[in-house]
């Protein structure tokens, strides 16, 4: 397939869709931050990552790891959608005995690199990774994302220190700036302040784009792609809840039972995911 | 006392968060601490009704520890909570020596026990919290099997003081005892000639279960609610022990380092029985609903049945 802008739209919307049909699955869950990494799902899936679910121990692949590992349901359409495994098994997540957890499990599921969900250890498993592979002579990329909240555990500013020192310009850390953690927002439980100022005086090149923009990531992954002696931070300006209004608006949209009205809304989004998927590709 | 499983009234986090605003407007030197899971234990309300008793440090579990640490050297009274893994494994180190090395005062409370974590899978599936903490030198450690009793040890360990560490679920529990019980000595909740079960936690319900179960098969068993895992109520347990000549534990945890460990380690330095710990062996957590899980994990009353059987035909 060759890719192109428009298929990166697209392909974000099929992982939309199968997110929220695989979260309708099971009942309840992380809705708001696992649609606000779609877009940077889609473009490293869709474009960036070099990984295959035929040759997927290739030492040579890209490594993606997803800090912010309650974000696994968008990860795990992804998957699905990357071949690693059935559309049966996505409508697995959380029931009995599954191998799609809340928190994805590298021993689990298929395609995930690192079992994450204690936050703020991602990032570091995958600032070894980077290590390990620039070791190793390895031209590989490691990719992660952590979450805006996720940044205030301290162990991500080790990592940080750590890839910064080693000058990992293999390494690319996504900050989903989506402004709310668990309890609220960002700005009132813990000021982030600026990311792209921290992450610079950090060591890292750091940039802040529109997160629901496939283009703008993309271009900011090629960048970073360029540089060498140091790693980049993309800062990625989402919302949570990101692409169904109806949960954007939500004020408590981190783990969601939905109510009728909430299903109602998100049957509603499906439908109009549906219609867009069903004109294809190329439409 | 026990009869039917009829469920407590309230849910484990709202008698946390009750009772914290109880003791915070009557002291207020009463300080809440929690790590970006308030909504998750409906303490968020306390930040409105408690000004200057509430933080939210964010996702900072070591941090927490520190800071609850600082505010005890100025002469508060933390309370902090948070999911039982991250005041535990997360946080061991600071929690080990901020608070306990350097001899401070606070009461941990730690929710979600073991299987109770449910859908959030093995990462969060706590099995060795009681461990790690019972081996910090003076910390009181307690498993909390119904919301009054919650109540009650929480109010116990803002009077001692010193370190406290307290191990919930979140939601309803088996209602377990009415308002006038104290708790200050290991419970005995029924009395057998045959074999003791000594439980806590979740587990206590299920130890009672068992025990009407094993009645019914001839067997009569004495049902200990050992809520306090340290300092452990060594006298109830010997008599229990000398009484029915076999013990059997069941717990919600790890079988090591916990409460079997603790009745093992007394147990054969004091009065050797026969004896079989009844918990997790030698696995991590996984996703699941909280019956689905005590059936993998073997933690309800037909594996307390189908063991204490296996040691009576043993003894016998
Ligand atoms: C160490 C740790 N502490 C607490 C939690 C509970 N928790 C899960 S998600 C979350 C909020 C995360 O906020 P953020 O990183 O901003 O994620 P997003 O907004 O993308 O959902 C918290 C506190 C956890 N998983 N790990
Ligand atoms: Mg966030």
């Amino acid at each position: 397939m060759q890719v192109t802008e428009t298929n990166l739209q697209f392909f974000a919307k099929q992982i939309r869709f199968y997110t929220l049909k695989e979260l309708q699955a099971v009942g309840f869950g992380h809705y708001g931050g696992s649609l606000s990494i779609v877009e940077a799902l889609a473009v490293l899936y869709g474009k960036h990552l070099t990984i295959d679910a035929d040759d997927a121990n290739n030492p040579d692949r890209d490594y993606f790891v997803l800090s912010k590992g309650h974000g696994g349901p968008a990860l795990y359409a992804t998957l699905f959608l990357k071949k690693f495994f059935s559309e049966e098994t996505l409508y697995t997540l959380n029931q009995n005995g599954t191998t799609l957890p809340s928190h994805p499990d590298r021993n689990l599921t298929p395609g995930v690199e690192m079992t994450t969900g204690s936050l703020g250890q991602g990032i570091s498993a995958a600032a070894g990774i980077a290590f390990g592979n620039k070791l190793d002579g390895r031209s590989n990329y490691t990719y992660a994302i952590v979450g805006d909240g996720e940044l205030n555990e301290g162990q991500c500013w080790e990592a940080i220190q750590f890839a910064a020192h080693h000058k990992l310009d293999h390494f690319v850390v996504f900050i989903d700036e989506n402004k709310k953690q668990l309890d609220g927002l960002t700005i009132d439980i813990m000021n982030p302040f600026d990311f792209v100022e921290k992450m610079k005086a950090f060591g890292f090149a750091a940039e802040r784009v529109d997160g629901s923009n496939v283009d703008a990531i993309d271009e900011a992954i090629q960048r970073a792609k360029k540089r060498s002696g140091q790693p980049t931070a993309i800062v990625l300006d989402t919302t949570k809840g990101q692409g169904v209004s109806y949960l954007e608006e939500k004020v408590d949209n981190h783990h969601i039972r939905p109510s009728m009205d909430d299903t109602n809304a998100i049957n509603a989004a499906l439908a109009e995911l549906e219609k867009a998927l069903a004109g294809g590709e190329n439409q | 006392m026990m009869g039917s499983a009829r469920l407590d009234d309230k849910e484990m986090r709202q008698t946390y968060a009750d009772t914290i605003l109880e003791l915070a407007r009557n002291d207020d030197r009463v300080i809440a601490l929690e790590a970006d899971l308030s909504s998750a234990m409906t303490t968020s309300r306390l930040e409105k009704e408690l000004p200057g008793q509430f933080v939210n440090v964010g996702i900072m579990e070591a941090n927490m520890m520190g800071i609850a640490a600082g505010l005890s050297i100025v002469g508060r009274k933390p309370f902090i909570h948070s999911f039982g893994q991250f005041v535990t494994r997360r946080a061991f180190d600071q929690l080990f020596v901020s608070l306990g090395y350097a001899k401070l005062s606070a009461v941990i409370v730690g929710s979600d026990a073991g299987v109770t974590a449910e859908h959030n899978g093995g990462t969060h599936m706590t099995f060795e919290d009681i461990a790690l903490v019972r081996e910090i030198p003076n910390a009181h450690v307690y498993e909390a099997s119904d919301s009054y009793q919650l109540q009650y040890l929480l109010k116990k360990a803002y009077k001692e003081g010193g370190l406290h560490y307290i191990r919930t679920i979140r939601k309803k529990a088996v209602k377990l005892y009415d308002e006038n019980e104290t708790f200050e000595k290991a419970k005995v909740l029924r009395s057998g000639k045959d074999v003791t079960i000594i439980a806590s936690g979740i587990m206590v319900a299920e130890s009672l279960q068992a025990a009407v179960q094993l009645s019914q098969m001839g067997m009569e068993a004495t049902v200990i609610d050992m809520f306090s895992i340290k300092p452990l109520d060594i006298d109830t347990l010997i008599e229990a022990a000398k009484a029915t000549g076999v013990v059997v534990t069941a717990e919600n945890h790890n079988v090591n380092g916990g409460l079997g460990s603790a009745v093992a380690e007394a147990l054969s330095e004091n009065f050797p029985v026969p004896l079989y710990r009844i918990g997790v062996r030698e696995r991590f957590g996984q996703v699941g609903q909280t019956e689905y899980l005590k059936k993998v994990y073997g933690l309800n009353a037909e594996t307390i049945v189908k063991e204490v059987k296996n040691r009576l035909e043993v003894v016998i």
